[in-house]
């Protein structure tokens, strides 16, 4: 690790070192509890039926049959649904000009995408569940439907939301009003359109609730497989009337998130309706066919972009149109347009240059709802900014290194405020530059890939330098309205036997979290972490906090168990010193032992220090009151946002007869400051970099001119698998925040926001003897033939 | 998803099996591995009343030597391919198509009749049937047939088998040493169903080729034979100028269908590219 010394390095560290997740070996011996594992007493389960028709009107629904069938408890329609629970809308305040329709459980008059559910069966069980949904009758007048881009903005074409002038949800525009005259002046200009497909996250574990409604007590109990129980308490009191603290929200273990577990979904909403007027748990469990078609989707961008380049290389200034399609409407409550407005913002982050323009669109169309998924915007503004540059090298006759070290900025220039105004405390790209170049061997691939191409075989070698997002302030959705938090609470309470429990609001989806805390709090208490419990995704035990969203579960959480902790230790301290007749000042804790600040001599173990404060206060000076359980907030402050920095690398081979793309090696190098847990923090990197690989060249949610999704399976919507994943190797540069004691950012959207960008100019590099070019991901066989004029 | 309800019974003997069609007025399914069966009961896209599985029939397993032929029970799953000893020697085609059939645990499970008989026309095995020149034998209400492999696929998921009938073994002819065999597929992941995907056996004198059977799968309907492509080889050597009519050929031979992802241009090239390949490697393997 090349992170500086400081306080954080004491004696016995856990921060830097890869221990092992305190639940990998429960989970890995199928001993974890999801919430399809629940089974509650009466519990009832639920089933959607789901419309056929991208766009139709409800002419009348027929439940007669489904309602007599055995077994079936309540079938329930939007407009029983709307009874109890308040619409929503999709907006947020500092998204100027933006519109969506209310939104409810279920549609009440018309359906906006094909598999929207429309009427909810409950009954004993699954199966007969299903077994009514077959009895259901829906008479649909087909409407108008909305697929692509171009039909969705038609001057005069077909309007989704009633009332509307057309189809636009939101735009938006930057611009510092230099880059016509900068584009005047250039020497050199690249310009390209490039499209990115739909696709969607594909968790392990779906989709999962229970809801359970008392209505003795008047609570709500939710065991819901999600990302953000805090977030879900809310809205689950507002939308249905429970006061907030009778409203319980449970995260148990989860598998797997990426952004798309922390959305509203109607059928959630509907299932905890639909347990209100039964008084009686309901379960749903989305399959998987019903995960992709209503899942929430990502990207789906098509961007018109260019840059000016002087004689030398230096880029000047870029232009940029994004057209996103979201959905029918904008998803709750974080929105559709935060990947949009991502995009246009994080267009040429690394880069010096200042002149920049931009304009947003965000359409409506007859397609399931995109949002927040893994890397929001980046993937598409980092391969948008990375091909252009990589245009502009060849046009120059630069070498993809040798361009992007004369443009980055520069590593002691901080802090600096990009073109798009986005302010960077302090970024690494030139030593990332550097160490990328010394792992790929970079040279030796150029050479080998000369060798190779005299013997017919086609190998791509791509880079790709990237600017992440993370540790979220309230600048990101507190602003704007949403009652979603930037801050983190921790408790923390030395037991009787001298370890320690600490309930934190940071959630644990698999990425290891709850590892993470257990190693700051062990390393600042002087414990090891094995005498560390750490407890989330409870609304009614772990204070109220953000969860996880946006990387900042180890740069916001972190820091929240790192003052608690500090809180806890100087409270044990008191008390020990009483005991020991001591200076507080002059004692430390190391390995659960209390002992001397100078000499390190043991002196008491803290469990005694526990036992006494807890069955012995008689024995305590008098006026003395153990405090052995702290709570502490933490809400981020200083820059609004911290970033972080990196550069990928990819080797690839393309088989210019079939079009085939085997991915031969990946590189990285990241700067995600302060390490807590190297192993933690190469596997995100590892997962974020295959999803990305998923996004360069297999995932594509495609859909039929009706607007029907046309691979809604697993064996038709390909996500990469062992055979597909290259070797990756991983490298890093360590530049910690200052707005921290704990120096961490975050680190769980690295590996995806730059490996498609990386992929596709491999792919392009690859092609370049042929004169063929590629801009659209996901680059299948058919494109790469295509561009080569096979067929 | 889950399936409808549906009675079960296990069968002990062929007959049985057949008798509880019959009982069951037809609305019922034959199942043994169940990985086409299973999902497709789980999406409803099947209801029968009945399921009776023949996977306890013991007639309906082992593969043997039988004459000329190697008779590969029904019930053979597709893992057995790779390590069935006989299979290696007698039908190595086989054996190097197996690996192709999608993911261990489906090839754990899935048999060599239930992919046969449910005639998948983007499965590896009913297309190297074809290739290996193979016949399928059938119990019926009216006895037991042979159907051979050329005669068995009639369109798509539609094959020689009334309903009721259970294909019992297939009978492949035994592998000779004048006999060069080739199979490989382009699929997108590893495990996939195939773009496009072939299985060539040829029966040489020296480097002549005296007959030789290519059939190829995920082109149509049903898994096809390219007998243009096979006329344009018989009685040549395997040199480039053949195999490039042999590729040429293929227009004649497949018609592919119409995909959103694959236009037939694609697939047609595809086909050649594939073709190309195996017929080097073929030459190459004197």
């Amino acid at each position: 690790m090349s992170a500086p010394l400081t306080s954080l390095d004491r004696p016995n560290s856990y921060i830097g070192r890869s221990v092992p997740r305190p639940n990998a070996k429960r989970l890995l011996a199928g001993r974890g509890r999801y919430v399809s594992d629940l089974k509650l007493p009466r519990m009832l389960h639920a089933g959607f039926l789901r419309s056929p028709h991208a766009h139709a009107k409800i002419v009348s629904i027929d439940t007669e049959q489904a309602r007599a069938l055995d077994g079936v408890h309540l079938v329930a329609t939007g407009t029983d649904l709307a009874r109890i629970c308040t619409p929503w809308t999709g907006t947020l305040d500092h998204f100027k000009g933006m519109t969506s329709a209310p939104q409810l459980p279920l549609p009440v008059d018309r359906v906006v995408w094909a598999g929207q559910a429309v009427v909810a069966v409950v009954a004993e069980s699954r199966a007969i569940a299903e077994d009514a949904l077959e009895l259901i009758e829906i008479a649909y007048e087909d409407l108008p439907v909305v697929v692509d881009i171009d039909s969705a903005r038609e001057a005069g074409g077909p309007v989704i939301n009633p009332g509307s002038a057309n189809n636009t949800c939101f735009r938006s525009q930057l611009d510092n009003g230099t880059v016509d005259a900068a584009f005047a002046h250039a020497t050199h200009v690249v310009e390209e359109e490039f499209t990115f497909g739909r696709h969607t996250a594909v968790t392990l574990e779906p989709r999962a609730i229970v809801a359970d409604y008392d209505p003795a007590a008047g609570m709500l109990t939710v065991h819901h497989a999600t990302q953000t129980p805090y977030q879900f308490q809310d809205l689950y009191s507002r939308h249905y009337g429970i006061p907030e603290a009778r409203v319980r929200v449970i995260a148990t273990d989860i598998g797997g998130s990426f952004g798309m577990k922390l959305h509203v979904y109607h059928e959630d909403m509907a299932v905890v309706g639909l347990s209100i007027l039964l008084g009686r748990p309901v379960k749903y469990v989305a399959d998987r066919i019903e995960s992709f078609v209503s899942d929430i989707h990502a990207r789906d961008h098509r961007v018109r972009a260019r840059m000016a380049l002087d004689a030398k290389g230096e880029i000047l200034a870029m232009d940029v149109l994004d057209l996103t399609a979201v959905g029918a409407f904008s998803t709750y409550p974080r929105t559709s347009v935060v990947e949009g407005n991502q995009v246009i913002r994080l267009m040429g982050a690394p880069y010096r240059f200042k002149n920049y323009r931009a304009s947003l669109e965000v359409i409506f169309q007859n397609k399931v709802q995109t949002s927040q998924y893994r890397a929001v915007g980046h993937p598409i503004a980092c391969a948008v900014t990375e091909r252009l540059v990589d245009m502009a090298a060849s046009k120059l006759g630069l070498d993809p290194f040798a361009i992007r070290a004369q443009n980055v900025i520069a590593d002691d220039a901080y802090p600096q405020t990009s073109a798009t105004g986005y302010r960077f405390e302090a970024l690494s790209h030139q030593a990332c530059l550097k160490r990328l170049h010394e792992i790929m061997d970079y040279d030796g691939l150029r050479a080998e890939q000369a060798d190779l191409r005299q013997r017919g075989v086609y190998r791509g070698i791509g880079i790709a330098t990237f600017v992440e997002i993370t540790n979220p302030s309230p600048a990101f959705y507190g602003v704007g309205g949403a009652r979603i938090s930037s801050q983190d609470g921790a408790i923390l309470s030395l037991t009787p036997s001298g370890e320690v429990r600490c309930m934190i609001s940071v959630t644990e989806q698999g990425q290891g979290t709850e590892a993470i805390i257990s190693q700051i709090v062990a390393d600042q208490l002087g414990l090891a972490p094995e005498h560390v419990k750490v407890i989330t995704g409870d609304t009614e035990v772990t204070p109220h906090g953000g969860a996880t969203w946006a990387c900042r579960g180890a740069g916001i959480g972190g820091e929240t168990a790192l003052q608690a902790t500090r809180g806890l230790k100087r409270n044990i301290l008191e008390i020990a010193a009483l005991i020991l007749q001591e200076q507080p000042s002059a004692l430390d804790i190391v390995d659960g032992e209390v002992v001397d600040a100078g000499t390190r001599k043991p002196r008491l173990p803290i469990a005694e220090i526990a036992r006494i404060a807890y069955f012995r206060s008689d024995t305590l000076p008098p006026g003395t009151q153990a405090q052995l359980t702290v709570s502490h907030h933490f809400a981020p402050q200083g820059y609004p946002f911290a970033f972080t920095n990196g550069i990928q690398g990819c080797s690839l081979e393309v088989d210019v007869e079939t079009g085939f793309i085997r991915v031969l090696k990946h590189f990285i190098v990241e700067d995600c400051g302060r390490v807590i847990n190297p192993m933690l923090v190469d596997e995100q990197l590892r997962g974020g970099i295959v999803q990305g690989l998923g996004a360069a060249l297999f995932e594509e949610c495609r859909y039929s001119e009706t607007g029907q999704l046309m691979n809604g399976s697993l064996a038709d919507y390909l996500v990469p698998m062992p055979m597909e994943m290259p070797d990756i190797v991983i490298a890093h540069v360590e530049t910690p925040t200052a707005d921290t004691e704990l120096g961490a950012k975050g680190v769980g959207e690295a590996g995806t926001a730059a490996a498609s960008a990386c992929v596709l100019n491999a792919v392009n590099d690859a092609l370049a003897p042929f004169g063929a070019t590629i801009n659209s991901i996901p680059i299948t066989p058919a494109k790469v033939l295509k561009a080569l004029k096979r067929f | 998803m889950k399936a409808r309800a549906f009675s079960y019974f296990r069968a002990a003997t062929i007959d049985q099996a057949l008798d509880a069609h019959a009982r069951a007025g037809d609305d019922a399914r034959f199942i043994a591995g169940g990985q086409s069966l299973v999902p497709a009961l789980s999406l409803r896209l099947q209801a029968p009343r009945l399921l009776i599985d023949i996977t306890h029939i013991g007639e309906l397993r082992g593969v043997s030597r039988e004459g000329g032929h190697l008779r590969i029970g029904a019930l053979t799953r597709h893992c057995e391919m790779l390590s069935e000893p006989l299979i290696a020697e007698f039908a190595p085609l086989l054996h190097a198509a197996a690996p192709f059939v999608a993911h261990p645990a489906i090839r754990n499970r899935g048999t060599f009749g239930g992919s046969v008989a449910l005639a998948d026309p983007a499965s590896e095995f009913p297309a190297m049937t074809l290739a290996l020149d193979a016949e399928i034998e059938i119990a019926g209400a009216s006895g037991r047939r042979r159907v051979k492999a050329d005669d068995f696929f009639v369109d798509l998921f539609e094959t020689a088998l009334q309903p009721g009938e259970l294909i019992t073994a297939v009978y492949v002819p035994l592998f000779k040493a004048d006999q060069r065999f080739a199979f490989d597929e382009l699929a997108r992941r590893r495990g996939d169903y195939a773009l496009v995907g072939c299985g060539i056996m040829a029966t040489c004198t020296d480097d002549l080729i005296d007959d030789i059977r290519i059939s190829f799968f995920s082109v149509g309907n049903t898994p096809t034979r390219a007998k243009g492509a096979e006329a344009t080889l018989i009685g040549s050597r395997l040199d480039a100028e053949r195999i490039a009519a042999a590729q040429a050929a293929l227009q004649g031979d497949l018609a592919p269908p119409d995909s959103d992802e694959v236009p037939p241009a694609m697939r047609l090239h595809l086909a050649r590219v594939l073709l190309g390949r195996l017929l080097g490697r073929l030459g190459e393997g004197a």
